[in-house]
């Protein structure tokens, strides 16, 4: 490297300066406190749910079964074939991105993220071990590992480590049953996949929560790019009322004898920012709105006896009215416009034809696909004989027997391989791949033309539910 | 703490490269990016160290891991092998015409004999199995057998194959080549004859007056009313199916010259006795199943 600038001696790498975010107190940090609890608590006990289902099928409520290519959830299953639903559900998660960063910029980075929720609940515990900021700073500047050093540091990695190992321990039990696959991975009995899962996902939060922190924000992930297409000029974002807050004590305005305005430099908004950056210098990619230098600068101003939202959620269009003497728009007209109303729409729109369609959909499945080669039989008898795969899919909890029937020509004759019945029975929730034959007399009508609509027609006898495919009878031709 | 001090840009040299006014700088690799370039460079050559790599007259390098693609087929296939062995033992060993009463050894054998069929009796008889006329290859899929169509019959047919040398226990039936027999005018006679079971004959007074030839000369195998014998493998003559076709030319030709088609036995070298078995089943349940 140092070839190509023989002027620039010194190097031009910077080294990661890590961030020790102060405590803080307020009314946004309780209520990330709160969403902290919730989405942490969803994460770790959704798997130990029960929900019975009877006999022949798992009773965990949230249940990703990949062996038997199911997706339980409470009173619903998804077949593969029904992974439409799956994708419903990411398009409304995208609509639902798109609605919140529109009304509220990067709500979701500053309070629900993952990413933020484990570094928060990893600083949590370092501020717990090794201290506030000025302890964790020295910590971090003495060049000694002292006895003390290493046993603060050994703690905080441990206790970080057994979040870790948690985590990942968590994600594996959406996979299968919990209970079950909490013994086997004591005893270990459990599978090699679920060790390794459990491995990486502890290596990755134990890096991530612990180490990466906020660059994963700034350099791993990709919504901060995004974002910006995604917010407008009334997209409520943490600011700084410059205006009011200008020139700030220790300025070269105030020592030159300028009237200082509200900030006291006191820099309690740039230590307590888990991402490092200094709200005062405007909106920045860093920022994910987590709103702690909110609460940080309310109550520096509260002690000063000044007015608080020195530094506040606002929008751009805010910042014109305020500067010429107007008041900002109500907190309601940044959120209601055409762009937040038409995203709630879609989303909604998107939510009511899933849930019609969950209501709707039958718990029989039919594919019929007649055999093309050949395209008839001949039968001694001089009939004409089609075949068909039928795949029929019980997605019920109790064995179904299904009566087969066919429409189409009243000359028309179903059979069944296998059975003198026409009709099967198929195990709970299980696929059943049956031949059936369709046979027209020697010179009715469907022998003889070159093919014939047909229907064919499964009922499940205990429960009267019927469905229907439509297909062709294909005959001589002559 | 002190603000970050901002980067000026024009610390940072360029690289002398202007178009239109527009700079280049000379900003180094990330340094993530550069060391997993290097890791890249020495995964390389351990690579080609370890698998099949330089080109060389007669094959490329085989790598100290001796890895090869035929070597990991083999692997695969033994590891099939293995995990259906015991299913495989069960298909040898049960009653065959138990087979299809036990679900997991029916969809077992179903499926696996539908693979062998495609892979040694597609030839003749048709990916579909609905065989091919103009050669004489049977179609399956119809109740017409001329064997027997039960399980055991499809079976001894599959496992010894038909007229054939290499298995003592073929099954064996020859026709006469009635060319050397019998005039031109009988053989149009009984021809018009076999015609009249199952349609109609190209001359009705000859179909009648070949009534007596027929049972002279055909009846001993084919039945008095041409119905077959599948004991002989002497096929139906009154159903609505033709081994080798339906049309006046093609029965005379049948009954001139006669027809000796074979099937090669299947069991013994070619398939294992659960293949044979497999590839019964999955006959068996193709539609003409006895």
């Amino acid at each position: 490297m140092a070839d190509s600038q023989p002027n620039a001696p010194q190097s031009l790498y910077a080294a990661h300066e890590p961030v020790f975010p102060r405590k803080v107190y307020g009314k946004f940090r309780n209520l990330k406190w709160v969403i902290m609890a919730v989405t942490l608590g969803i994460y770790y006990l959704t798997p130990w749910i029960r929900w019975d289902r009877g006999p022949s099928l798992p009773d965990q409520a949230v249940l990703l079964d990949l062996a038997e290519r199911r997706f339980f959830f409470f009173w619903i299953e998804i077949w593969p074939h029904e992974f439409y639903f799956v994708a419903g559900l990411l398009v409304m998660a995208g609509l639902g991105l798109f609605l919140f960063t529109s009304a509220l910029g990067r709500v979701w980075c500053g309070y629900a993220c993952p990413q933020t929720v484990w570094t928060d609940l990893f600083i949590l515990v370092e501020r717990w071990i090794e201290g506030d900021r000025n302890a964790r700073l020295r910590l971090h500047r003495q060049k000694k590992w002292d006895v003390r050093k290493v046993r603060l540091r050994v703690t905080k990695w441990l206790a970080w480590l057994l979040i870790a190992v948690a985590t990942g321990g968590a994600w594996v039990f959406y996979f299968t049953d919990a209970p079950t696959l909490l013994i086997d991975l004591f005893a270990l009995d459990a599978h090699p996949i679920a060790y390794t899962t459990i491995a990486v996902l502890t290596g990755t939060t134990f890096f991530f929560g612990g180490f990466a922190r906020e660059q994963i924000c700034i350099y791993a992930c990709p919504w901060p790019r995004i974002q910006a297409a995604m917010m407008d000029e009334d997209t409520l974002t943490v600011g700084y009322r410059e205006w009011r807050g200008e020139p700030r004590k220790n300025s070269e305005e105030v020592r030159a004898g300028a009237a200082q305005g509200d900030c006291i430099d006191c820099m309690a908004c740039v230590n307590v920012c888990p991402v490092g950056i200094d709200i005062r210098d405007g909106q920045q990619m860093e920022c994910i709105t987590c709103a702690l230098c909110i609460d940080a600068c309310d109550d520096v101003m509260a002690k000063i006896g000044k007015p608080r939202g020195l530094i506040d959620y606002m929008a751009l269009t805010d910042e014109a009215r305020e500067r010429s003497g107007e008041l900002p728009k109500p907190v309601w007209q940044h959120i209601f416009r055409p762009r937040t109303i038409l995203y709630t729409v879609l989303w909604s729109a998107v939510g009511f034809g899933l849930v019609f369609a969950l209501f709707m959909r039958s718990n029989i499945d039919l594919t019929v696909a007649p055999v093309r080669n050949p395209t008839y039989v001949t039968l001694s008898s001089g009939e004409i004989r089609n075949i068909y795969e039928v795949r029929l899919r019980n997605m019920k909890n109790d064995a179904s027997r299904f009566k087969f029937s066919v429409k189409g020509d009243p000359t028309l004759v179903i059979t069944l391989e296998g059975t003198p019945y026409t009709s099967v029975e198929v195990a709970p929730d299980e696929m059943r791949l049956q031949r059936v034959y369709v046979t027209a007399p020697p010179n009715s009508a469907p022998a003889r033309a070159e093919s014939t609509d047909i229907r064919i027609w499964v009922e499940d006898t205990g429960s009267g539910t019927r469905d229907f495919k439509d297909t062709v009878f294909n005959g001589r031709g002559q | 703490m002190a603000k970050k001090p901002k980067q000026d840009k024009q610390e940072v040299s360029t690289t002398g490269h202007t178009w239109d006014g527009i700079e280049e700088f000379d900003n180094p690799l990330p340094r993530w990016w550069l060391w997993v370039f290097y890791a890249t460079i020495v995964w390389g050559i351990w690579y080609v160290i370890a698998y099949p790599a330089w080109p060389l007259v007669n094959g490329a390098t085989a790598g100290y891991k001796g890895w090869s693609t035929r070597g990991q087929l083999e692997e695969r296939m033994t590891e099939a092998d293995a995990a259906n062995a015991e299913i495989n033992a069960k298909l040898a060993s049960a009653e065959l015409t138990e087979i299809p009463d036990d679900p997991e050894l029916n969809a077992y054998a179903v499926s696996a004999g539908g693979a062998v069929f495609r892979t040694w009796c597609a030839q003749c008889h048709g990916s579909g199995a609905a065989g091919v006329q103009a050669g004489g290859y049977p179609n399956l899929l119809d109740d017409d057998w001329l064997w027997g169509g039960t399980l055991d019959d499809i079976h001894y047919t599959i496992a010894n194959g038909i007229r054939n040398d290499e298995d003592p226990d073929a099954r064996w039936s020859q026709m006469p080549a009635f060319g050397d027999i019998l005039d031109s005018e009988s053989i149009d006679r009984v021809v018009n004859y076999v015609m009249s079971f199952s349609g109609e004959p190209r001359d009705a007074a000859a179909a009648s007056a070949g009534e007596e030839i027929f049972l002279n000369n055909c009846a001993a195998c084919h039945g008095d009313a041409g119905g077959g014998d599948i004991y002989q493998g002497a096929p139906n003559l009154a159903d609505a199916i033709w081994l080798y076709g339906g049309e006046y030319e093609t029965i005379r030709e049948t009954v001139t010259n006669a027809r000796f088609g074979i099937m090669p036995p299947m069991g013994g070298a070619d398939l294992s006795e659960a293949e044979t078995r497999a590839v019964a089943v999955y006959v068996h349940q193709l539609g003409g199943g006895m």
